[in-house]
């Protein structure tokens, strides 16, 4: 135990734990099992999807081509490019290349303001366009109103309500993730001693994976739709 | 670990150093503390405000229903006193009750730990517990709410008038100290037991706090997110409910009682790790079928996640899935029904010793009994179809949720007093409470069986149509104000015995256990002088042990049963 824990740093054990192995497997349990409770989080509005989906199929595919597939195509390469430098972040973090973690998790957080932007601008141009759903929703939608016509406006509500709830979900989990990772950074850039050891990094790996992998799901279930 | 000699010594050694209480005495020092037995008394206070607040407006709904016309309330206000009742009791008081207060408390000492894995996780579960109780309590005050605990849509969402945000938000904030204490307990059971002990040599009380951590873990996400959905919809029109979008409100009630079900055994099964811990000590013998109970919690956590569509049997509900929720909560009865018997099984040939914890764990025995058998009447589609929304639900869940979880908290209170606070209650008011909240809650709930099969609808403010159920309602309403005299009775004499209370030993009970054997008589705020080693199997008790009643030495415990 000792030489690992010299191998990893002269990172603070905390008083209940025995040695720095237990507090970090103690770390990782607690983060996996926070992340189980964030797939039920997500599951049931994923649940709800598929039940309306598989309810108005063919309107739900019409619906969808009002949403900007380039958008939200540009904005999965960020996220996935925001996934690879987080991994370097945490590679950096196992052989203490600090400034080298500093610039990888430096490149996460552009990647997650610039998912924001992108996704600032696809809100904007929806409630611009009256698609937010309540007494001001505009039916047929001003963007394709013949194709629009055959769709009720009551299931239109729905797919955009579904569209807010999830991505809007998702949006604040990256709100999140940015104040989390700036923290992080801000420890890294002044050498505190709570990032001696590579775990922190690796938790909050952890948790923009996850971010990453709902916009997996959230990209071809709203902008993909087969036919 | 038995030998008397090696307690003596370890006892004088350590006599002067100061336990988790008279460390600090500063506000400031408990209202920051990370100290899990510390934390668990800030919980201990608080819930139990909470319960006198939800006695209260249980009040108001009792004396409201002694006459068939009503008595004073309007039948708004009459809503919104039902409403306050089930959600303080529920979201703030029994599913707090036992795990964080007695799990808290006592899961680091019964497994060797110094503290939960994550202390500062721990103190921020409180305040956010205490911050969603906040957004409850403001709810309450400016107006309630009208919905019912359970917030059905599309009354929710779209045409109540009252506090439904504010509540939500309560639910919702509650919701993450829920969970924050489950990913506490679930790594610390994980990560920091003692050497030797072994997954099967925890005590149940364990087994019980890992199988509810499992449940709040996969459950309490889904109410937490479904609660928010209603309240953007009800804010931000974004309704994945709403029928106006061609939405399903029964959706809700599905995301709703998949939480809310195994709800229920996130209040029973802490419930009955106390009841293991008290029985194995007051019979002086081996929990019978150690690792049956244990199985059974965990197939309890499991087949509660199974059954949440027995709630629903009138709610559009196809024949198929009726008769599948149906079944799975039949097959509930069976796990339910292992502990009873492995409880009683216990008790045979035991030395028993009828103390007031273990009146209490037999009390439990027969009110969950009672309350799990009336559980196959609402589960059986056939009977359900009579039994549902009335009264017969009602005096069934009260018989399980607070027959059962209430009966064990007072057990157990009773049961780590002396750890807890350093010091002895009084016996004999301690068998007289319980025998007036005993008979009380008898006489509150059974009149409520009778009115209910007879065909009283729940949350009915008048009944003038069968004047003839006022006898029942009057019994029921009498039986209330035992119960309240009942419960007036433990809270006085704990708190005098703060006091006055003769010092507790170190191990008042002669019980087994980290907690007893290897921690001083008030813990200090490490726990333990150095980790245990653990080499025995749980439970190691005998007949031939000592007496568990140090009590009966001072001069309040007059307790001796001759058995």
């Amino acid at each position: 135990m000792a030489h690992d824990a010299a191998h990893l740093g002269k990172q603070q054990v905390y008083e209940q734990f025995e040695n720095i192995d237990q507090q970090n497997e103690s770390y990782l349990v607690g983060m996996w099992s926070f992340l189980v409770t964030e797939v039920m989080f997500f599951g049931v509005l994923l649940f709800s999807y598929v039940l309306y989906r598989w309810q108005y199929q063919d309107y739900f595919y019409t619906i969808h081509k009002l949403l900007d597939v380039n958008m939200g195509a540009v904005n999965t390469v960020i996220l996935l490019s925001s996934s690879y430098s987080m991994v370097l972040a945490v590679h950096f973090a196992q052989i203490k290349k600090r400034s080298a973690q500093l610039s990888a998790l430096l490149f996460t957080i552009g990647c997650a303001f610039g998912f924001l932007i992108i996704k600032y601008f696809e809100y904007s141009h929806k409630i611009h366009a009256g698609l937010v759903p309540g007494p001001k929703f505009v039916w047929p939608a001003v963007d394709n109103p013949e194709l629009m016509a055959n769709v009720p406006a009551s299931v239109a509500q729905m797919f955009f309500s579904l569209y807010f709830a999830m991505t809007g979900l998702h949006g604040i989990h990256v709100i999140v993730g940015i104040l989390i990772l700036g923290t992080l950074s801000f420890l890294v850039w002044r050498k505190s001693s709570l990032v001696e050891d590579y775990m922190i990094t690796e938790m909050i790996g952890l948790y923009w994976h996850f971010v990453d992998l709902v916009w997996i799901f959230l990209f071809p279930l709203f902008y993909l739709m087969p036919r | 670990m038995s030998n008397v000699v090696e307690k003596k010594n370890q006892k004088d050694s350590h006599m002067e150093e100061k336990n988790y209480i008279t460390t600090d005495y500063t506000l400031k020092s408990w209202f920051i503390t990370k100290d899990h037995k510390r934390i668990a008394m800030l919980y201990l206070v608080t819930v139990l405000i909470f319960f006198f607040v939800g006695s209260v407006a249980a009040g108001f709904v009792r004396f409201e229903l002694t006459s068939p016309n009503g008595q004073f309330l309007e039948s708004e206000t009459y809503n919104r006193m039902f409403t306050a009742h089930g959600v303080v009791m529920i979201f703030f008081f029994l599913l707090v009750a036992i795990p964080a207060v007695l799990g808290n408390f006592l899961l680091p000492l019964m497994i060797g730990a110094r503290d939960l894995a994550f202390p500062k996780l721990n103190l921020l579960s409180y305040y956010l517990f205490l911050g969603g109780a906040l957004f409850g309590v403001t709810a309450l005050v400016t107006g309630g709410v009208d919905t019912g605990w359970t917030f059905y849509t599309p009354l929710s969402s779209m045409y109540s008038n009252s506090q439904v945000v504010l509540t939500l938000t309560g639910a919702f904030i509650a919701g993450f100290s829920s969970i924050s204490t489950a990913v506490n307990f679930i790594v610390t059971i994980h990560k920091m037991r003692a050497p030797g002990l072994t997954w099967f040599r925890l005590p149940l009380f364990v087994w019980a706090h890992y199988a509810t951590s499992v449940i709040i873990l996969l459950g309490t996400p889904v109410v937490a997110i479904t609660l928010a959905l209603v309240a953007v919809e009800r804010l931000l029109h974004i309704g994945v409910f709403s029928p106006e979008y061609g939405g399903d409100p029964v959706l809700f009630q599905h995301m709703f009682w998949f939480y809310s079900h195994p709800a229920v055994y996130i209040m029973i099964l802490p419930a009955m790790g106390v009841i293991n811990e008290v029985i194995a000590c007051f019979s002086r013998n081996r929990i019978f079928g150690y690792k049956f109970i244990a199985a059974s919690s965990l197939a309890i956590a499991a087949l509660g996640f199974l059954v949440w569509g027995h709630h629903m049997f009138v709610s559009s509900e196809s024949y198929y899935q009726a008769a599948f929720f149906s079944l799975m909560s039949f097959l509930v009865a069976i796990p339910s029904a292992i502990k009873v018997f492995n409880w009683s099984a216990t008790l045979y040939k035991g030395m028993i010793y009828v103390t007031t914890p273990m009146a209490y764990a037999i009390g439990f025995l027969g009110l969950f009994v009672i309350g799990g058998l009336t559980g196959l009447y609402c589960s059986c589609l056939a009977t359900d179809e009579h039994l549902t929304g009335t009264y017969f639900i009602v005096a069934h869940f009260h018989y399980v949720m607070v027959g059962g979880t209430i009966m064990a908290f007072l057990a157990g209170i009773h049961f780590w007093w002396p750890k807890m606070t350093g010091r002895l209650y009084p016996e004999s008011w301690g068998k007289i409470g319980m025998l007036i909240i005993f008979s009380g809650f008898h006489m509150t709930f059974m009149p409520q069986f009778i009115v209910g099969f007879l065909g009283m609808p729940r949350r009915y403010h008048y009944y003038y149509f069968a004047p003839e159920f006022q006898i029942y309602h009057v019994l029921s309403t009498a039986g209330a104000g035992v119960l309240a005299i009942g419960f007036m009775i433990p809270v006085v004499y704990l708190i005098l015995s703060l006091k006055h209370g003769a010092k507790a030993p170190q191990n008042p009970w002669n019980a087994k256990g980290l907690e007893w054997e290897k921690v001083d008589a008030v813990p200090t705020t490490h726990n333990f002088h150095e980790i245990p080693v653990v080499n025995e199997p749980a439970y190691n008790y005998s007949i031939d042990d000592e007496p568990p009643i140090e009590a009966e030495k001072t001069r309040l415990g007059v307790v001796r049963e001759s058995n």
